[in-house]
């Protein structure tokens, strides 16, 4: 149930010594170690001991994903690199990713916060987990692996692909608990539904999802035809990976680690803070992570403070489901997109601006991705074959940079609706 | 228990402390480390009211002690145990002790100071052996120890030891480090300031690493012991030579 009772249920004043103190200690190391926020906080004037409150923070300046990405790859590190035991990438192509480092401390306290949400979502050492993310640069599956391994739960490093041995697994192994992003969730759930696998054939009992936002909606679906409790977790590598919050049983918000993070909800316009229950970016300043400190990251995702406390006697303040973005990243099974990148690409190969769009749908459980592309009169004029020759090749380029497969068509010179003068970069037709 | 809030203090125009803040729960051990005058001492005496802090906050059983004078801190359970021990050499160790009580006589409590007495030599058998003995001729480890029996007297609930295992013996260290650790299992609470990192980390539950004056670390005693940056700064491993073995 509680992971860590004495963190998780800590008084609130105690609570906020702590983050004070965590706080401060934080700013003097990130001043000291890293020129990226000496320079911020010299620009601004503010000094690491002006920050006498919580309330002081907002006196800093927020940091975006596009200056974490400026100081690729290790220009964020606030310890040398011989003390990072362990390196990881956001999604993206490598130059455009955020690398993020952690210390044997960090990876102790990522365990730590993964067992935790693993634990409210209903794990225990007795539960067999099946972890379908990938083992690779990006966080997801690691981070849940050792929190489930913390726990004491047998772990099925399981990775994604291949859903027919996915669930040929589940069956056998016996898994009791599905990590993974909703959408695979909804993929097991329809693919065991079309064999006539009945769900009595499973053992699954909790399902711990995350990675993408998703809908009540998807969750009504999903406990139903798996027959299992889904709790939703949040979660980003540029301050950790999963384990900054996650739903307790009630599944209604997901409580944030407040020992480990500050959580500030802004306009995205204004920039200034709204009142809990107002809907804004999330933004997150780390409080005790060695190797790469975030001070006030904005994460780019929309949600909410929850003022009301609840009943599961956790103290750490929730925040409302992922509704969506500030920018227009898109997140395609689980992949971080932006429409901007593709748009690269595709010059890249045409040797000069498209006019591109970029069409979403969800069919069944799955995202399906369409890049239509117009011929111009240079290289794809007429002939149907270098058509889908040119078609092939750029399958193959976004596939390979982007990390999901998508498909392309090529259309005719002007096919594409246009607005005053310009095509819609992007159509999602998905309903979350 | 003590709660400390971007307290500021220092010497003349000398500012040491800057914008401390820190706490301590009932019943942990927590320690301070850092180097020579990183502000580990003017710590322990601004919270004792030897040095006045300049601002910030101080709460003591959620009461602000920041303007109270150094004997009302004491009686309300805030006990220094100075570095260097400090005992009177010309006095016998029984005297010594005794004047430890000084609050409790002020509190008209002094019948209970017999009964403190033999608690404390129940703890400290070699202080009995040596009650008449005076001061000055202890060993050091004994002074230590006479220093630690004689703030006990006070009955405080927070007992601040600055550097007791200062110049001392290993064997004897070990001695003072087990009475430590058992002052904590009588439900005592201790903010232990000392050089010796190894030793303090491996008693305490939670420490602070002090930086000229700034806390720039905190954690529990286990996440301190394994951060490269402690071991090589503070507990004096040699990381590199380890690592070409």
């Amino acid at each position: 149930m509680y992971w860590e009772p004495d963190k998780e249920c800590l008084d609130r004043e105690e609570l906020e010594q702590l983050q004070i103190e965590r706080l401060q200690s934080t700013l003097t190391r990130v001043y000291a170690h890293v020129p990226f926020y000496r320079k911020k906080f010299d620009f601004v004037g503010v000094l690491p001991e002006d920050i006498e409150s919580l309330s002081d923070l907002a006196r800093l300046p927020f940091t975006t994903k596009d200056e974490v990405r400026g100081n690729y790859p290790y220009g964020m590190f606030a310890v040398p690199l011989r003390e990072v035991v362990r390196i990881h990438a956001t999604s993206g192509t490598v130059e455009t990713a955020a690398v993020v480092g952690y210390t044997r401390n960090d990876i102790k306290t990522w365990s730590n916060l993964a067992a935790r949400l693993l634990a409210a979502g209903g794990v225990t050492k007795d539960d067999v987990v099946q972890i379908c993310f990938a083992y690779g640069l990006s966080t997801g599956g690691f981070g849940l692996h050792y929190g489930a391994e913390r726990i004491g739960a047998s772990v099925i490093p399981a990775s994604i692909g291949n859903t027919a041995r996915q669930i040929k697994i589940m069956k056998d192994f016996k898994t009791t608990a599905l990590v993974s992003t909703p959408s695979y969730a909804m993929l097991v759930a329809d693919t065991i539904r079309e064999k006539g696998v009945p769900v009595s054939a499973l053992s699954l009992k909790y399902g711990l999802f995350g990675a993408e936002p998703w809908s009540e909606e998807m969750r009504r679906q999903i406990q139903d035809t798996l027959g299992i409790v889904a709790t939703d977790n949040y979660g980003l590598s540029e301050v950790l990976g999963p384990g900054v919050s996650g739903e307790c049983l009630e599944r209604k918000g997901l409580h944030i680690n407040e020992d480990h993070f500050l959580a500030e909800v802004i306009d995205p316009e204004t920039l200034r803070p709204v009142p809990a229950g107002q809907m804004g970016e999330l933004v997150i300043t780390t409080l005790t992570r060695e190797a790469f400190p975030m001070i006030r990251f904005r994460t780019r995702d929309l949600t909410c403070i929850l003022p009301e406390s609840c009943p599961c006697g956790r103290t750490g303040r929730r925040m409302s489901r992922v509704a969506g973005r500030t920018d227009d990243m898109l997140v395609i099974k689980g992949a971080h997109v932006f429409p901007s990148h593709i748009g690269a690409l595709l010059q890249e190969i045409g040797g000069g601006e498209l006019c591109y769009q970029i069409v979403i749908d969800r069919r069944g459980a799955m995202d399906e991705v369409t890049v239509l592309v117009e011929a111009d009169g240079g290289a794809f004029t007429g002939q149907e074959r270098r058509q889908a020759g040119l078609a092939d090749a750029i399958r193959k380029k976004l596939a390979h940079e982007l990390g999901v497969t998508v498909d392309v068509k090529v259309v005719e010179k002007e096919a594409l609706s246009r607005v005053e003068g310009k095509v819609k970069p992007v159509v999602d037709h998905r309903k979350l | 228990m003590l709660r400390i809030k971007n307290v500021e203090s220092g010497y003349g125009r000398l500012k040491v402390l800057k914008k401390v803040t820190m706490h301590i729960r009932q019943g942990e051990i927590v320690t301070i480390i850092g180097a020579n005058g990183a502000g580990k001492t003017s710590l322990l005496r601004t919270v004792s009211g030897l040095i006045r802090a300049r601002s910030g906050e101080i709460l003591f059983d959620m009461q602000d002690i920041g303007k109270l004078p150094a004997e009302k801190i004491v009686f309300m359970g805030c006990s220094l145990v100075p570095e260097g021990r400090q005992v009177f050499a010309t006095l016998t160790v029984r005297e010594n002790i005794l004047l430890g009580a000084y609050p409790q006589f002020r509190r008209k409590q002094g019948g209970a100071v017999r009964e403190d007495l033999e608690r404390i030599y129940g703890i400290f058998p070699r202080l009995k052996e040596r009650e008449k003995q005076l001061a000055g001729t202890l060993s050091g480890g004994e002074q230590q120890m006479l220093a630690i029996a004689r703030s006990l007297m006070a009955r405080p609930k927070l007992i601040m030891m600055d550097e007791p295992s200062m110049g001392l013996a290993p064997l004897i260290m070990k001695d003072i480090f087990s009475v430590i650790t058992r002052l904590r299992k009588e439900g005592n609470t201790v903010l232990l300031v000392e050089q010796n990192a190894k030793a303090a980390l491996a008693i305490a539950d939670r420490g602070y690493v002090i930086e000229t004056g700034r806390i720039v670390m905190e954690g529990t005693a286990e996440e301190l012991l394994s951060n490269r940056e402690v071991q090589r700064a503070y507990l004096g491993r040699d990381l590199d030579a380890e690592e070409t073995m």
